[in-house]
């Protein structure tokens, strides 16, 4: 019983803060890009566009959805829900933290922790290609059919190589469960350097990362791989034919997917919750100086330079809510009595730290990098990728071998 | 002209050598404009392309023959939106030329400053689309920042954006706004540093290379037979530019380079662009430089509007101003064939007068139509990503095209 109430609050809060990480995704995506590219982004939905992401959802969910009479119907309504089921249910056995306790119940940090979580959430994206491929073949329409037909092609390309960097820190790790992959990145080498995998001796795995990386663009159909929807050249790829909840839908999948892979990215290579340098030497006192800069930041430009109309208002109050948050991780630095609080706190911090990074990387690179062609893509994939990652697989298991015991 | 015909029989048959047509077009966000391309498609191979144009045939030719010679002017914007000031001065210099009218160095030269502005401007907004259609998408933003300059400069001269008519038969429209030179001096300085950032972006980005280079080639003699002008001609190794080959508008007195690249394919369709925008910058520091003073208007009573004050103090002027607005002023018989050197390319104005206050016939021969020529030879067993790279590396514009 205890177990089934845990886990429907879990389930709850965890799909609660995901669905708003995706929306406001969206919205730091948008501004973000806007930044990169000489404009101001949203701005006119509430403070700084932050009532955007409901806005959109809003006009998604009263939007007509219009059904195309030439489409294959019960495929063409999968196709978005199975995308989006798939890209939702990974990031349940996504760890976001070590066990804690509450109150006396003790608790893992995610909602499941599955022996073969890593083997899991492969094989949902692969089954996650059905949906765009589907979405594209139902849809009865050229460039749909095209866009399906490339993503397809290009997910199963890039599943390879993608499993090939994921495999070679598992071969440090020996075990295919998050928590226990992220167990054996705890700890410092000389005090300072963090045992995370792209450190990890004997074979530290910077390779792997990039080549997950640059994988994971591919596999959630980000700019340079967008060729599915190349918006220039298929006019929306698989989703021409969509509108409204359903559009909805795959774009949820898409951000959802995005969070995942990064996700998994910082679990695997970047120690997830763990932080970069130790405790002792103050690595504590990071998340209260960040909060506080940008707090002091905001209520500085927000006092001193208003450049909106509501700025003189909205900015101070962020910049206090900011200094509030940082207060609150200053005390978790140094009161005791504040103990179960930092066990919470810190390692989120660190985790949604790490991802955010990884997350602006995404953004970063779609204001900046034009597309690849098809053909171009492929040949990277299979005679750069994949031989580089095998490469890397060897040496990984040869260091291994060798060094371990 | 045929009209294309879809016919879904011929891709009927299922079997491993199926075949698609996919009509590109005239809706397609990478078409700029209406143009419909019928792609026969094996897989994302391109079998053969065939452009369809004329979606946005306006009968501005038709139009001119019922206006007077300087009603006319307004019409030559719409042909090509982004090249309006060529387009005017083509065909200002085609009437001045059957006039015989000697236009004062300070119109030409402004006139040389502002149609290579607009050169820059044109070009500006097609880096932009080009780099956007290939998926980068930033620096479409940073061209419109500066292209958005040069719109306030036109808006200055003219008091119009876009549809500018500044010059007119006989000169200009209006002397120079006070501070207008000074503003195209703080642009104009800037410029080439705008132009190191699009470079920084795109010149050694790989992906940016590996979609234009050796993407799009044609054979030099084909280009010449289909029409072909302009940036494409020169990417080519052509170097063929009306600006030196038969000067125009004082243009011998500019000191210029004409970019040439031999690798003709998108990239150096690209490079002799971006080496164009550097070019087109100096010319306009010369011109700047070297701004004689005088008057901007031929000294041509007939043609020429005459100054408001003179009108009030002089009878000739005020019948010569009654003429000119009610009826025109006539162009003697005969017919012209006037040349420049558009963004796009070669555009000309062939116009045949009868000796009233309007044209008899006026046809364009407009840089985008020969250009369009090409896209069949040029697609067919490409990719379609390559298709859309390519026809951006043609830079037309369908009004241009149609007319």
């Amino acid at each position: 019983m205890d177990f089934i109430v845990l886990s429907l609050i879990k389930a709850g809060l965890i799909a609660f803060v995901l669905l708003t990480t995706l929306a406001y995704l969206q919205w730091v995506e948008r501004k973000v890009l806007a930044h990169i590219q000489l404009r101001p982004g949203p701005r006119r939905v509430g403070p700084h566009g932050l009532l955007q992401p409901l806005a959109d959802v809003i006009k998604l969910l009263t939007k007509e959805g219009y059904v195309p009479s030439h489409v294959n119907k019960p495929f063409y309504f999968l196709a978005p829900f199975l995308g989006v089921v798939l890209a939702l249910l990974a990031i349940s056995v996504i760890p976001f933290g070590p066990e804690i306790e509450i109150a006396g119940v003790k608790t893992q940090m995610g909602m499941t922790d599955l022996s073969v979580g890593l083997l899991f959430i492969l094989g949902l994206t692969s089954v996650g290609v059905y949906g765009v491929a589907l979405g594209g073949w139902a849809s009865n329409n050229k460039y749909a059919l095209l866009g399906g037909l490339r993503s397809s092609a290009q997910m199963i390309s890039y599943e390879l190589p993608m499993a090939l960097a994921l495999a070679s820190p598992l071969l440090l790790a020996n075990t295919l469960s998050f928590r226990e992959i992220v167990g054996t990145q705890e700890g410092f080498y000389f005090g300072f350097l963090p045992r995370w995998a792209i450190f990890q001796m004997p074979f530290p795995q910077v390779v792997a990362f990039i080549l997950y990386v640059i994988t994971a663009f591919a596999e959630t159909n980000r700019v340079p791989f967008d060729l599915p929807e190349a918006e220039n050249e298929l006019v929306a790829g698989f989703h021409t034919e969509y509108s409204s909840l359903k559009f909805a839908a795959f774009f949820m999948a898409e951000y959802a997917n995005m969070i995942t892979v990064t996700s998994i990215a910082t679990l695997l290579f970047l120690g997830g919750w763990h932080p970069p340098f130790p405790r002792e030497l103050g690595s504590d006192f990071i998340p209260p100086l960040l909060f506080a800069a940008g707090g002091a930041v905001m209520l500085f430009h927000g006092v001193t330079q208003p450049r909106g109309k509501w700025d003189n208002i909205t900015l101070p109050v962020f910049g206090l809510i900011f200094l509030g948050i940082a207060a609150l991780f200053a005390g978790c630095a140094v009161l005791p009595m504040l103990e179960p609080v930092r066990q919470i706190l810190l390692p989120v911090f660190w985790f949604a730290g790490k991802t955010g990074i990884l997350l602006f990387l995404f953004i970063w690179v779609r204001g900046t990098l034009p597309r690849f062609r098809y053909d171009q893509l492929m040949r990277f994939a299979w005679t750069f990728l994949f031989p580089v990652a095998v490469v890397n697989l060897l040496a990984t298991s040869f260091f291994v071998a060798v060094f371990s015991n | 002209m045929a009209t294309l015909e879809m016919n879904p029989a011929a891709a009927g048959d299922t079997g491993s050598t199926r075949r698609m047509t996919l009509n590109m077009g005239p809706q397609h966000p990478s078409t700029h404009g209406v143009l419909r391309v019928v792609l026969e498609l094996d897989g994302e191979t391109i079998l053969k392309a065939t452009p369809d144009i004329g979606f946005l045939h306006t009968g501005i030719e038709k139009q001119c023959e019922v206006r007077t010679y300087q009603q006319v002017v307004p019409l030559t914007d719409r042909v090509d939106y982004l090249a309006n000031l060529s387009n005017n001065l083509c065909y200002c210099l085609a009437v001045e030329k059957l006039l015989g009218l000697e236009i004062p160095p300070r119109a030409q030269w402004v006139r040389v400053m502002l149609t290579e502005i607009t050169r820059i401007n044109s070009h500006l907004v097609w880096l932009g689309t080009h780099a956007l259609d290939i998926g980068a998408m930033t620096v479409f933003f940073y061209c419109f920042r500066e292209r958005e300059k040069i719109l306030r400069l036109f808006e200055m001269f003219s008091g119009q954006r876009l549809m500018t008519s500044y010059f007119r038969v006989g000169g200009l429209a209006l002397d120079a706004p006070r501070g207008g030179f000074q503003a195209v001096r703080r642009f104009i300085d800037e410029f080439p540093s705008n132009v190191d950032e699009y470079e920084n972006l795109l010149n050694a980005n790989p992906i940016w290379q590996m979609r234009t280079q050796g993407v799009g080639p044609m054979p030099v003699d084909d280009m010449i037979d289909w029409g072909i002008t302009g940036p494409m001609l020169r990417a080519a190794g052509f170097p063929w530019d009306i600006r030196k080959t038969e000067p125009y508008s004082s243009y011998e007195k500019f000191q210029f380079e004409v970019p040439v690249e031999t690798g003709n394919d998108v990239w150096s369709r690209y490079r002799v662009r971006m080496r164009e925008l550097r070019e087109s910058a100096k010319i306009v520091v010369q011109a700047l430089d070297g701004l004689p003073e005088g008057p901007i208007t031929a000294d041509a009573p007939k043609v020429v509007l005459p100054d408001r004050e003179k009108m009030k103090t002089q009878m000739e002027a005020l019948i010569y101003h009654f003429k000119i607005v009610t009826e025109g002023f006539s162009v003697p018989a005969g017919e012209i064939y006037q040349a420049v050197e558009a963004p796009r390319g070669e555009l000309a104005y062939y116009v045949v007068s009868n000796g009233t206050g309007k044209p008899h016939r006026l046809h364009m021969r407009t840089p985008s139509f020969g250009n369009l020529q090409g896209l069949g030879p040029l697609l067919d067993g490409r990719l379609i990503a390559d298709s859309i790279a390519a026809m951006g590396s043609m830079d037309f514009v369908l009004g241009d095209c149609d007319r």
